[in-house]
């Protein structure tokens, strides 16, 4: 293409510059990648790894900053309905946290009884306002848990206490209450955990079933 | 593509070239604006069985007739086949045809280019097919079960056919890009002598608009599946968090498209319209300026809003403020559009021909839909229909009305032009109302569905949503038949015969512009001099 005319040699300017930005936003698609994770830690806007200062409604992790100037006392206390034949107590009563660092407990239950039996358990923090500050990683209480007559089990809880637990509080105190799960008297309910208990086990298994065609 | 031996002289200053060559070498603007409306003809098709399926489907409660990926992956094609390969092309069929006409250019700026990005929508449309067909094969891999946002984790797990429709996309990127590109081009430099931006008639407006956005969003779609492929393919993880990535960025390449992509979709039946409304109002279009203005600041707003559709993420409540606020202001601009078509009609002396019954139409639904665009704006709200069939009502009511209406709008408005042929106005007034009433009986009921809590891309549904759905489906039936009397109408229209009347140039008693100087049909090239504007 000869640029002879001005109509010509506009038409080809013009082409030559939305090539430009067509390729230019190609590659501001891949300058985001970095961009993303800057702009989100700048503004703590969000990302998997780090949420901070988010409003009152955002989830409080603190991620991985550790805030070694601190201390706080996290009690552990276990109850168990009348109408479930477990035993049930933490193995530890209470433990000394670093804010932002990750620590395991574990849980043990007993099935007293010689039939099966499906539990659940309910958490609960006091004081209250602590609660967003507490963060489960991986907690029994997220599932059902099912015992056979007799078997005892071991279940781990891993948490994490959110650097941003306003000053106030030095110590909390996270309470779990076991209630037996009865099929009959609240199906849906049953139903309910049930299945988002299938989807979390049968996750795997899907993800095998997938062939990835390569 | 062979080498041809056919130079650009030869077909230049004749009629048209016969036979195969004629399509396949094509550099006329008309025959490629033909071209990409058959094309899109084609795909709507295509298109419309899917969501036959879908909805057959969904007749009844439980799985009947297909199993779920393969559901998934009728939902998937659906939406491609209908944005890409329906609403964009035909969009782009009607820029090839009229923007010369309307600016008095010979033909489009760059007829090769034109021709190029047209050829590969047909190789593109057959990965996109592959995509569907190839699982059905041994050692084919899994259905694209992802639905359209291919959202990984899922999108890296699926079979081959996930490579099979990633480089679709790049191919219908590239297509777009090339034709919005000659759009630009074609509009900035070969406007007749006096033809001063303002005084451009809307559509050509609107395309210009469309074909920016275009431009600056689909490369960075062709980006986040180029990651997408690696990630597959090249043990990169861009969205693998195990590797250090995040899927979630992938949602927000996808939606920095997505969102623009529903105004692409949107503007240039937005510039049909101002067309359709003044010629059957008989008065001029009320507040051009105001228009164009509220054009450009849809289209700016409307680039930097795309993480509404991401509000379950877990956004800061900061971000999701900005978002939902940017939102929200959209509705100021496209009510002014809604108002200026209104305050067109107002007073003016107007007849209801098919393209004016489908322009009334649109008025009313895509305001609808906008409505329900505003409440799924807002961050609480959209928490509970996030991902249900509420979503789905609201974007068919703003695309069909919004894009597809506007595209029969205007293929009725044009039909006498590009054909010499005017109609059969019977026909096509029974097409419009057995559309509109088929379109609103299945579509209306899916906002019920939604806000009794039925997810939607989901296979099977509780009992107690069957009837609304058995009512949707019977609804879809009508409304996806009715496109085979609008097939019937173009066909006896394109072929002519003593039951139809001729059009002269001038198709219609108030149409204004340079289109209607010329005759209709055409002839193979027009204004090849410039006329001259006041």
């Amino acid at each position: 293409m000869k640029a002879t005319s001005p109509v010509d040699a506009g038409k080809r300017r013009t082409t030559l510059l939305l090539a430009g930005l067509a390729v230019g936003m190609f590659a501001f698609g891949f300058a985001l990648v970095p961009l993303y994770n800057l702009i989100c830690q700048a503004t703590g806007l969000q990302s998997v790894a780090v949420r901070s200062n988010g409003g009152p409604g955002a989830v409080r992790t603190g991620g991985t900053v550790v805030d070694n100037t601190r201390e706080v006392v996290v009690k552990f206390d276990t109850s168990v309905h009348p109408n479930l034949p477990w035993e049930f107590a933490a193995t530890q009563q209470r433990l000394q946290v670093v804010p932002g660092q990750m620590y395991e407990v574990i849980f043990k239950a007993r099935n007293r009884s010689s039939s099966q039996v499906v539990g659940q358990a309910i958490p609960s923090i006091v004081p209250w306002q602590a609660t967003p500050y507490f963060n489960k990683l991986e907690c029994f209480c997220f599932n059902r848990q099912l015992l056979e007559g007799g078997e005892s089990t071991d279940m781990p809880l891993r948490f994490v206490v959110s650097p941003d637990l306003p000053e106030g509080i030095n110590s909390l105190t996270l309470a779990y209450s076991f209630l037996k799960l009865d099929e009959d008297a609240a199906p849906n309910r049953t139903n309910a955990i049930s299945s988002a208990t299938a989807v979390k086990s049968a996750t795997p298994k899907g993800k095998s079933d997938v062939s990835t065609g390569t | 593509m062979s080498t041809t031996t056919m130079t650009h002289d030869e077909a230049h200053h004749h009629g048209a070239p016969t036979g195969w060559k004629r399509w396949l070498y094509s550099t006329n603007h008309k025959d490629i604006g033909t071209l990409y409306l058959l094309f899109a003809l084609v795909m709507l098709f295509l298109g419309g069985a899917s969501a036959m399926m879908i909805r057959a489907e969904l007749f009844m409660p439980g799985i009947q007739l297909i199993d779920p990926d393969l559901y998934n992956n009728l939902v998937t094609n659906h939406a491609l086949l209908m944005i890409f390969g329906a609403v964009m092309p035909a969009a782009a069929g009607l820029a090839n045809w009229m923007i010369p006409l309307m600016i008095g250019a010979p033909d489009m700026a760059l007829p090769r280019m034109n021709n190029l990005s047209f050829w590969i929508l047909p190789a593109a449309a057959t990965m996109l097919i592959l995509s569907f067909v190839v699982p059905f094969f041994p050692g084919g891999g899994t259905q694209i079960n992802t639905g359209w946002t291919i959202y990984p984790p899922l999108s890296v797990q699926v079979g081959m056919s996930m490579d099979f429709l990633i480089f679709a996309i790049h191919l219908l990127g590239v297509s777009s890009v090339l034709a919005s590109i000659n759009i630009i081009v074609t509009l900035l430099n070969m406007r007749a002598p006096g033809m001063t931006l303002m005084k451009m008639p809307m559509f050509c407006w609107t395309w210009l608009v469309t074909a920016f956005l275009l431009i600056l969003v689909v490369p960075v779609l062709a980006g986040g599946v180029t990651m997408l492929l690696f990630d597959r393919h090249f043990g990169t993880s861009f969205f693998d968090a195990a590797g250090g990535g995040d899927p979630v960025l992938f949602q927000h390449l996808f939606w920095f498209f997505g969102h623009p992509e529903v105004y692409i979709l949107l503007l240039p039946s937005i510039g049909v319209l101002s067309h359709v409304i003044p010629t059957f109002a008989r008065k001029p279009l009320f507040g051009y300026r105001s228009m164009v203005g509220a054009m450009l600041a849809v289209a700016t707003i409307g680039m930097v809003v795309w993480a509404h559709h991401q509000y379950t993420i877990g956004m800061s409540l900061g971000a999701v403020t900005y978002f939902m606020v940017g939102t929200i202001l959209i509705s100021i601009p496209v009510g002014l559009m809604v108002f200026n078509f209104i305050a067109t009609m107002w007073r003016g002396a107007m007849t209801f021909e098919t393209p004016m019954l489908f322009a009334v139409g649109i008025i009313l639904m895509f305001t609808f839909g906008g409505l329900s665009g505003v409440m799924l704006a807002v961050v609480p709200a959209d928490m509970q229909y996030h991902d249900s069939m509420f979503v789905v009502a609201h974007f068919h009511y703003v695309l069909m009305p919004g894009a597809v209406f506007g595209l029969f709008a205007g293929v009725f408005y044009w039909l006498p032009k590009w054909t010499g042929n005017m109609y059969d106005e019977r026909l096509g007034k029974l097409f419009f109302w057995i559309n509109v009433i088929g379109f609103n009986i299945t579509f209306f009921p899916q906002h019920f569905l939604g806000l009794a809590g039925m997810p939607r891309r989901i296979i099977d549904y509780n009992v107690m949503f069957t009837e609304f759905n058995v009512l949707s489906s019977i609804g879809a039936m009508i409304f996806g038949l009715s496109h085979l009397l609008f097939l019937y109408i173009v066909i006896q229209t394109i072929r002519g015969g003593k039951s139809l009347k001729r059009s002269g140039a001038k198709s219609w008693e108030g149409a204004k512009g340079l289109e209607w100087e010329v005759d209709s049909p055409p002839a193979f090239h027009t204004w090849e001099t410039a006329p001259q504007i006041k």
